[in-house]
């Protein structure tokens, strides 16, 4: 899957998971550049994105996770 | 809405439930509000954001009190101020073995394994007594869980230092607790942790990144279970299954193949299926559901059908068979009427998706799972918690046949040219008594369920049924009826208090001065009600008997009664029963000297049957508000006549 399918995969999870059609998350976003998205929600994203591509975070990639580039990059590493 | 009906894709419900929720919101307007406080011990947020979605679907309305991070012993104990202020209609603890804080180790004699277990419980027992004490609402408790490791592998179970051991003994004293005390349930967390996969749901990914006591994806299916519990303790367990008969409870079509081709029995793999589940579909009698058919055969094909020799179900485990060539939503809605309930009330089960299509589009808020393939059928209908046990009455036990009795009046009707000679062929006994501890859990039960027959559509929980039951302030009947060809059960319930003119314009608003005067946790200290608290104090230590609570000596300007509940279930329409709980409330009225009832009338979307009751009964209009609420006064006149004159009344007195 090319990076960009992953990011236009990534936007409908978090245009679902924040009910808001507006969202486009490019490398940089983060939790800071999304209102709704706090500690408790960010549980929910993580969830969805697993869903969405069929994978698992393991919860050292949770931790360090920084931004959706990041995100991104451990999707691709792990669906190939 | 199919996203929120069992078999539903949690990961979807998670994901878009912002979404869902807005949907649900705008779908409808009835909703019933209800206060319900979380304590957890772990986190609770999505286990709350996704119970919402499914208690809203159940038409609840739903407003949360979140307890701090597992702060759910301290909430209580200490009297968190928010949570009294809060005044929970239902509690629910949200603990799990995360929460066991004296686990056994190895080395530990049994003596000392016991103390732990004592310990433990008393830890939780002390909880569930503070609550009880304070709250008077139902709570809703999780047992435990099975650890997700085994120190002694298989034998954890068998030596009482091990994990597996301490959990069963533990959740059997939670169930023994719950057996001793009514409004006390348990959500049971170690049934459904095994049913999603024990593995799955204790990824420890959860606790320590987040502090879940399960994983996220394992919270639709925990909500789910938890809104079904939610739901039938305020009264909205569905109450009958509708079943088509060809390749639903049998395999083939008896019209085409003949009775004597069709798979049931244990002949075939198919034929097992079936009878399995005719097999699980007659044991929902016990329970108190009520069973139909709809299908389109002949009449006659249907009951060969039924007659199977190898079958489990016959034609009198039905209250009615409809076995026509009607479109099936026509029949649904027919099945409903004749037995005097409302569609919502139930559940259509049937093979074929057209089928289940028609009647879900044209018949509004009938169930209609999606039940799979034969051999799913079970699973299906028993995760969906249509029928959730919370309470097992005798008349739960007996509805199948109390209901198959109004089948039989019918039939006896038609014999009649004269009603009234009707009703005396019919041999009526009725009980009518005050709130007598065996009724109380059925009394409340009708409170929650009856919303055709039912003046002002209070509902009220067991523990609030008792508390009118003590309180001198207020007259309580219910009302038995038996007859000829059976016994109904508890089938009416009123309630009064005692009070004066005054208290008029307070009902009139929907609301009654003892949610204002006698409820101190929930008071201000400007309520109006704080001086009538105290008299009402007084007054309860003067009264006398208990069938004339107030009496000339304790508060002679308490001579009116006013009417907080009046209901009948609809199985019992049109046999005088009202008439003989009118005579009962006059002769209550006489013996404690009020000479006046009011009565009120409470306009919902379901009691229009009763907007001008209070007339039949001979009461007068006195007002009526722009709310549609109607207020009735009866002045008990020095010569009252007796209005029912056809059934045989055992009474109080």
């Amino acid at each position: 899957m090319s990076r960009e399918e992953v990011f236009d995969r990534l936007n409908e999870v978090f245009r679902d998971v924040f009910d808001d059609e507006e969202i486009t998350v490019t490398d940089a976003t983060t939790a800071d550049d999304i209102e709704e998205w706090d500690s408790l929600e960010h549980i929910n994203l993580l969830a969805a994105v697993e869903q969405e591509f069929g994978m698992k975070f393991n919860m050292g990639q949770v931790v360090s996770m920084k931004n959706v580039g990041e995100m991104a990059d451990i999707i691709i590493s792990q669906i190939g | 809405m199919r996203e929120l009906e069992y078999p539903f894709d949690g990961e979807l419900i998670l994901k878009k439930s912002k979404k869902i929720k807005r949907a649900l919101l705008e779908g409808r307007s009835d909703f019933t509000k209800k206060r319900i406080a979380v304590l957890g011990g772990s986190t609770t947020h999505d286990i709350i954001r996704v119970l919402e979605l499914f208690l809203l679907e159940q038409g609840i309305c739903p407003v949360f009190y979140e307890s701090e991070y597992a702060q759910y012993w301290q909430d209580v104990m200490f009297d968190n101020p928010e949570l009294l202020s809060f005044a929970p209609d239902l509690i629910f603890i949200h603990t799990s073995n995360r929460n066991i804080t004296v686990w056994p180790s190895v080395p530990d004699p049994q003596e000392r394994v016991d103390g732990l277990l004592a310990e433990q419980y008393d830890h939780f027992r002390v909880m569930w007594e503070k609550i009880a004490q304070v709250y008077h609402c139902p709570v809703i408790q999780n047992n435990f869980e099975y650890p997700s490791y085994r120190l002694l592998g298989n034998q954890e179970g068998v030596y009482p230092q091990g994990r597996i051991s301490f959990v069963n003994r533990l959740n059997e004293k939670f169930y023994q607790y719950a057996r001793e005390h009514g409004n006390f349930y348990i959500h049971d967390i170690n049934y459904l942790s095994a049913s999603y996969g024990l593995d799955r749901w204790a990824d420890s990914l959860y606790w320590h990144m987040y502090k879940y006591a399960c994983c996220m994806q394992a919270i639709p299916v925990f909500s789910y279970n938890l809104a079904n519990i939610i739901k039938s303790v305020f009264g909205r367990n569905k109450k009958a299954l509708v079943l088509d008969l060809d390749n639903t409870l049998w395999g083939g079509v008896v019209g085409d193949d003949g009775p004597e081709n069709l798979e049931i029995g244990q002949e075939t793999p198919m034929g097992q299926v079936y009878s399995e589940f005719q097999s699980y579909v007659k044991a929902q009698k016990e329970i108190g559901v009520m069973l139909a058919v709809n299908s389109k055969n002949e009449y006659d094909n249907a009951m060969a059908g039924l007659n199977h020799p190898e079958g489990v179900l016959r034609p009198d485990d039905f209250v009615l068979i409809k076995a026509n060539w009607e479109p099936k939503s026509d029949n649904t809605t027919a099945i409903a009427q004749e037995l005097n309930i409302l569609p919502d009330s139930l559940v259509f089960v049937d093979d074929n998706p057209a089928e289940r299509e028609i009647v879900s589009a044209q018949t509004a808020g009938v169930a209609v799972p999606e039940i799979g393939t034969p051999e799913q059928y079970i699973r299906v209908l028993d995760h969906s918690g249509f029928f959730e046990v919370t309470s097992l009455s005798e008349d739960d036990r007996k509805r199948n046949e109390m209901y198959r009795a109004n089948m039989a009046r019918k039939v006896q009707q038609e014999r009649f040219a004269d009603y009234r000679e009707y009703l005396l062929s019919l041999e009526m006994q009725g009980t009518i008594r005050p709130f007598e501890a065996v009724y109380m859990a059925r009394i409340a039960q009708l409170t929650n369920k009856s919303n055709q027959f039912n003046l002002t559509t209070r509902r009220f929980t067991q523990a609030q049924i008792e508390t009118f039951a003590a309180d001198s302030a207020y007259i309580t009947r219910y009302g038995k009826l038996t007859d000829r060809f059976g016994d109904n059960g508890v089938v009416s319930v009123v309630i009064g208090r005692l009070g004066t003119m005054a208290d008029v314009e307070v009902y009139s608003r929907g609301e009654t001065p003892g949610d204002v005067a006698c409820q101190p946790e929930k008071q201000t200290k400007e309520a109006p009600g704080s001086v009538a608290c105290q008299l009402e104090k007084q007054i309860k230590e003067a009264a006398g008997s208990e069938l004339c609570p107030r009496g000339e000596q304790g508060m002679p300007d308490a001579d009116v009664l006013h009417l907080e509940l009046w209901l009948m279930s609809c199985r019992v329409l049109k046999r005088d029963m009202e008439y003989a709980m009118m005579d009962s409330m006059v002769a209550a009225c006489r013996e404690c000297g009020a000479g006046t009832i009011m009565g009120y009338y409470y306009p919902t979307a379901k009691n229009a049957m009763v907007k001008e009751f209070y007339q039949t009964m001979g009461f007068e209009k006195t007002d009526e508000t722009d709310t549609g609420v109607t207020i009735w006064k009866f002045e008990i006149p020095a010569e009252y006549e007796k209005k029912n004159t056809v059934i045989d009344v055992e009474s109080a007195s």
